[in-house]
């Protein structure tokens, strides 16, 4: 004890003697300190990261860049635990920019097997409507080609089973044929749409050539980019006869989730819904400038004057069901309701073979679909990341939903996931999904089945059944 | 026996009395001559012919159904030398409660007007006129903005002055006995109990189909519901209302309610019916009541149809008055106010929601929910004694509770939790808009088809019952509040088939 305290006198004085030695002692001891912290702290993160991952053991890592609560409730409740991108994560809610990133050329990583995100890479495919509209085309001319009776058409050169998209052009490429074809019906409304755009942004209605003459002007006279594909613009037929319910417009949004592409296999949400325009709908031209006649969107449909907090102006589809199958019967009801479910999955199967099939993936994507006024459903558009903004408590409840059975589907049992699972879950964890299409059953049940059978021919005996659309889903075009 | 006989001849003098009044009546007149005419009408056997005739032509059934109609609307006929109140409510305490009640909303009613200095009645200017016109289809989505008017009063309301009817004639007692109403409704009226229920409910029993338990997707419809569809048209063609109202009792299917119900109200879309909804409309548009804000397009006809007036006959309440400006109190100058003599509360327009998803054309719908209103709503906001009044309804289910489920109706009384204070709202909206509509529908098929509200108590029960289990653990008003808010996902059949028939009593 005494030898110690004298040998650190000892040094004092020497200290005290040379001062560049001093200087040297002291530096080497804040060197020894320092090194001994950083040591410490080491250690510590080491112990740290340990101690978490054994309590992360099992538990899903999860990441998003969409901070909406319907998603970060249901991660918690499932006791996930949240990790940076730059983790390591097994699940990643991403909006469709981040996808473009995960999966480019140059920033692309490689997802191993527990890994699992919620798009398919080229999505787009189907999400974006000159794609959409593009593939729907090329496979109808391939089943054309093939001699399928599904391409069959009427005496007016028109498909009699694969007519469900309004007729749609790319401008300005397709210029052209767009005005080939509005000049053989120039009474026609047109509805003109950003291809890149999403919740109605840069929407707007023409009904002259004149006005499409102006665009196509100002778009180019206000600067170069407009010859860029973020300027190009899909042009459809505007479907100028929609059902109306109370004198109102409406579409349909339902949830379709896609669990592999290839074999197709596909879920229908139950719960979908129908949004209403809040102003009456009158067909006139004078009221083209009112856009919110004319786009049933949510997001647009919040600054319409007297838009209605307490139910948002939503319908659920069986809400529609109940009042069609009530005043216009139970046949036509069903027969409609088979012709949605046939035109989503004509719509996957026609991306199906272009889709990057990763097993990584799943989506869930939300379809809008208008019905006319003779019952005819029309394909919109898709959207690849429907809103989970929730407008009211309902909303949020059916969101928050919405979410849960889709995890259960795509993350089994909210273990960590192994891509390579054959992504059939039993029936017991669908929850408000029923299976829409599951290519593998089908073939299972007979290849030509699909062939003989045809939409809005199912009203037989089997498929008449309107309420649970599950079972006539199966029955009719399997 | 004599009695029985005396009873009969009194109904038939009352619906003879009724129907002659009636546009059915000229009809049957106009038809008698015309068929004159045909060579199979004989002068020797005139009335048997013509009688003959009306069968053949369907004109007896059009008859049998206004008689049928005219029989499940009024009350049994009491003594004749009883006064006319007695058929409003044969309970002197009940009318005076009535009585009061209805003097509390005329004064809130004045008084918003005052506070809010609008007249109670104006005519409207013409611009304004104008506008309504083109607005009128819309009416029925578009609410107008009540953030102004607070409703004239809540079932909350209500429900406190249900709470403090007592029988002067009747000694409650302070001291407990296993009899002792331990609920909030404290007058002594006859209710059905379990065994009774069963009796009157015997086609909701397990044996019998049922929509809304036996077309559910795990049964093949082959073995209910397609035989069910089928018979459902065939009451349809025949045009029955009897055997409708009895079809009905194991539910309709989607597609003929509109039609059944149609018939079992004995509603049809005549000319004159049309051009009268149309006239109604007009008188809206000239006319701007106080009331307006507060309820939709039919309820705005509805309030302007001095047809609905007849109905206070036989309902509790009576129409409330107003007098001409400046002539108040004089008796030649007091009309009724709104001209129908009903004053919506909170919610009113929840009857009339449901029915939008049966029936487009505005005119159809205004009748059934007219009809609707004058057979049942009505009982559901009178203080009366009728066992389908909501007095009796609120007695209903209290005991129900109390009786069958003695545990949990201890629980949330010691919680302060009154099952009642939970369940009045369901009751006075006849659950329009907590279930969803599809079972909603279910559900007022019943109530036609037994041409009683007491489904209701019965279904406020069951659901208690079926989510007895998480009210139990509940320890504040607020958790059982919570526990039952969202009723929404509930089947309401099996429901009400579990409680009635398969709950071991």
């Amino acid at each position: 004890m005494g030898s110690n305290l004298a040998r650190q006198r000892g040094r004092g004085r020497a200290a005290g003697r040379d001062p560049a030695y001093a200087k040297a002692l002291r530096w080497k001891r804040a060197e020894k300190a320092s090194v001994a912290r950083t040591e410490q702290v080491k250690e510590k993160a080491a112990l740290r990261c340990t101690w978490r991952s054994r309590i992360m053991a099992g538990k899903v890592k999860w990441v998003t860049d969409i901070e909406k609560s319907v998603l970060i409730n249901n991660f918690e409740k499932r006791g996930w635990v949240q990790v940076t991108e730059n983790e390591d994560w097994n699940f990643y809610w991403m909006s469709v920019q981040t996808i473009r990133n995960v999966f480019s050329v140059e920033t692309g990583y490689r997802l191993s097997d527990d890994q699992i995100v919620n798009h398919f890479p080229n999505h787009y495919e189907l999400t974006r409507k000159d794609l959409m509209v593009k593939n729907i085309k090329r496979y109808r001319k391939e089943l054309e080609k093939e001699g399928s009776p599904l391409a069959e058409k009427d005496e007016n050169g028109k498909y009699l089973y694969l007519d469900f998209v309004p007729v749609t052009y790319m401008l300005p490429a397709d210029y052209n044929l767009f005005v080939e074809e509005f000049r053989k019906s120039p009474s026609s409304t047109w509805i003109m749409k950003p291809c890149g755009k999403a919740q109605g942004k840069g929407i707007f209605l023409i009904n002259k050539l004149s006005q499409i003459k102006k665009w196509s002007r100002d778009s180019k006279t206000s600067s170069f980019v407009s010859q860029s594909t973020k300027e190009a613009y899909v042009i459809s037929l505007y479907i100028n006869n929609p059902l109306l319910i109370g004198g109102r417009k409406f579409d349909l949004r339902l949830y379709v989730l896609v669990s592999t592409y290839r074999p197709l296999r596909c879920y229908m949400y139950k719960l979908g819904f129908c949004r209403f325009c809040t102003v009456k709908y009158t067909p006139s031209t004078s009221e083209l400038d009112n856009m919110f006649v004319h786009l049933t969107n949510v997001a647009i449909q919040k600054h319409g004057e007297d838009y209605n907090h307490i139910h948002g102006g939503k319908w659920t589809v069986n809400n529609l069901r109940l009042y069609l199958e009530s005043t216009r019967g139970k046949e036509v009801t069903s027969k409609l309701f088979d012709e949605i479910h046939w035109i989503i999955v004509q719509s996957l199967k026609a991306v199906a073979p272009v889709m990057n099939n990763d097993k990584h993936c799943f989506e869930c994507y939300g379809y809008d679909i208008i019905i006319d006024d003779k019952l005819k459903p029309w394909l919109i558009e898709v959207n690849a990341s429907p809103s989970l903004t929730s407008s009211t408590a309902n909303d949020r409840i059916l969101k928050y939903n919405l979410i849960n059975d889709t995890l259960n589907i795509a993350v089994p049992n909210g273990e960590i996931p192994d891509c390579k699972w054959n992504k059939s879950p039993p029936k017991e964890v669908l929850g408000n999904y029923e299976i829409l299409y599951d290519e593998e059953l089908a073939q299972g049940d007979g290849a030509d089945r699909e062939l003989r059978s045809r939409p809005g021919q199912s009203l037989g005996p089997k498929g008449g059944r309107s309420r649970d659309s599950g079972r006539t889903v199966l029955t009719t075009w399997k | 026996m004599l009695q029985e006989e005396s009873d009969l001849s009194l109904v038939i003098a009352q619906i003879v009395q009724k129907l002659k009044g009636s546009s059915l009546y000229a009809q049957l007149e106009r038809q008698a001559w015309a068929s004159l005419q045909r060579p199979e009408i004989k002068l020797e056997s005139l009335k048997e012919d013509i009688k003959e005739y009306f069968k053949i032509s369907g004109w007896e059934k059009k008859l049998q159904n206004a008689v049928y109609s005219e029989l499940s609307v009024f009350p049994s006929p009491s003594h004749p030398a009883a006064p006319p109140e007695h058929l409003k409510e044969p309970l002197v305490y009940m009318r005076k409660a009535q009585g009061s009640w209805e003097k509390r909303i005329l004064k809130s009613l004045n008084s918003m007007c005052t506070e809010l200095s609008i007249p109670l009645a104006r005519k409207r200017p013409v611009g304004e006129q104008k506008e309504l016109l083109n607005k009128w289809n819309e009416m029925g989505t578009d609410e107008p903005d009540l953030s102004l008017f607070r409703p004239v009063y809540a079932p909350k309301d209500f429900l406190e002055v249900l709470i403090n009817l007592r029988n002067p004639n009747y000694e409650n007692g302070d001291s407990l006995s296993f009899r002792t109403h331990l609920g909030l409704i404290q007058v002594p009226l006859k209710v059905k109990d379990i065994p009774e229920l069963k009796e009157f409910f015997v086609e909701l029993g397990l044996t019998t189909g049922q929509l809304g338990i036996d077309d559910s997707t795990q049964v093949p419809p082959e073995l209910f519901e397609n035989e069910h569809v089928r018979i459902g048209q065939k009451v349809l063609a025949e045009q029955d209302s009897a055997a409708a109202q009895q079809y009905i009792r194991q539910g309709s299917p989607t597609a003929l309610r509109a039609e059944l119900w149609a018939l079992i109200l004995n509603i049809s879309s005549q000319p004159e019916d049309i051009l009268y909804y149309e006239q109604l409309k007009t008188n809206v548009i000239q006319h701007d009541l106080l009331v307006d804000s507060l309820i939709y397009k039919v309820l705005l006809c509805f309030s302007r149809d001095t047809s609905v007036l007849g109905h206070f006959a036989y309902n509790s309440a009576s129409p409330p008055k107003s007098y001409i400006r400046g002539k108040l109190g004089l008796e030649e100058y007091a009309v009724f106010y709104p001209p129908n003599g009903v004053i919506p509360f909170h919610g009113f327009s929840m009857y009339v929601a449901p029915l939008c998803f049966l029936y487009h054309e505005p005119s159809k719908l205004y009748q059934i929910f007219r009809e609707m209103y004058v057979r049942f709503f009505f009982r559901l906001h009178s203080i009366s004694s009728h066992p389908s009044g909501i007095v009796s309804l609120c007695l209903l289910f209290e005991t129900l509770l109390q009786t069958y489920l003695p545990q949990l109706f201890y629980h949330l009384r010691e919680i302060g939790a009154q099952p009642l204070r939970i369940s009045f709202k369901w009751m006075v909206r006849a659950f329009s808009g907590y279930l969803a509509t599809d079972q909603l529908l279910l559900l007022w098929d019943r109530i036609l088809g037994y041409n009683s509200l007491e489904i209701l108590a019965v279904l406020a029960a069951a659901v208690f019952a079926f989510r007895a289990v998480n009210l139990m653990e509940v320890t504040s008003l607020a958790a059982a509040e919570a526990v039952l808010a969202d009723l929404s996902t509930l089947k309401v059949m099996p429901l009400l088939q579990i409680f009635l028939f398969a709950t071991v009593t």
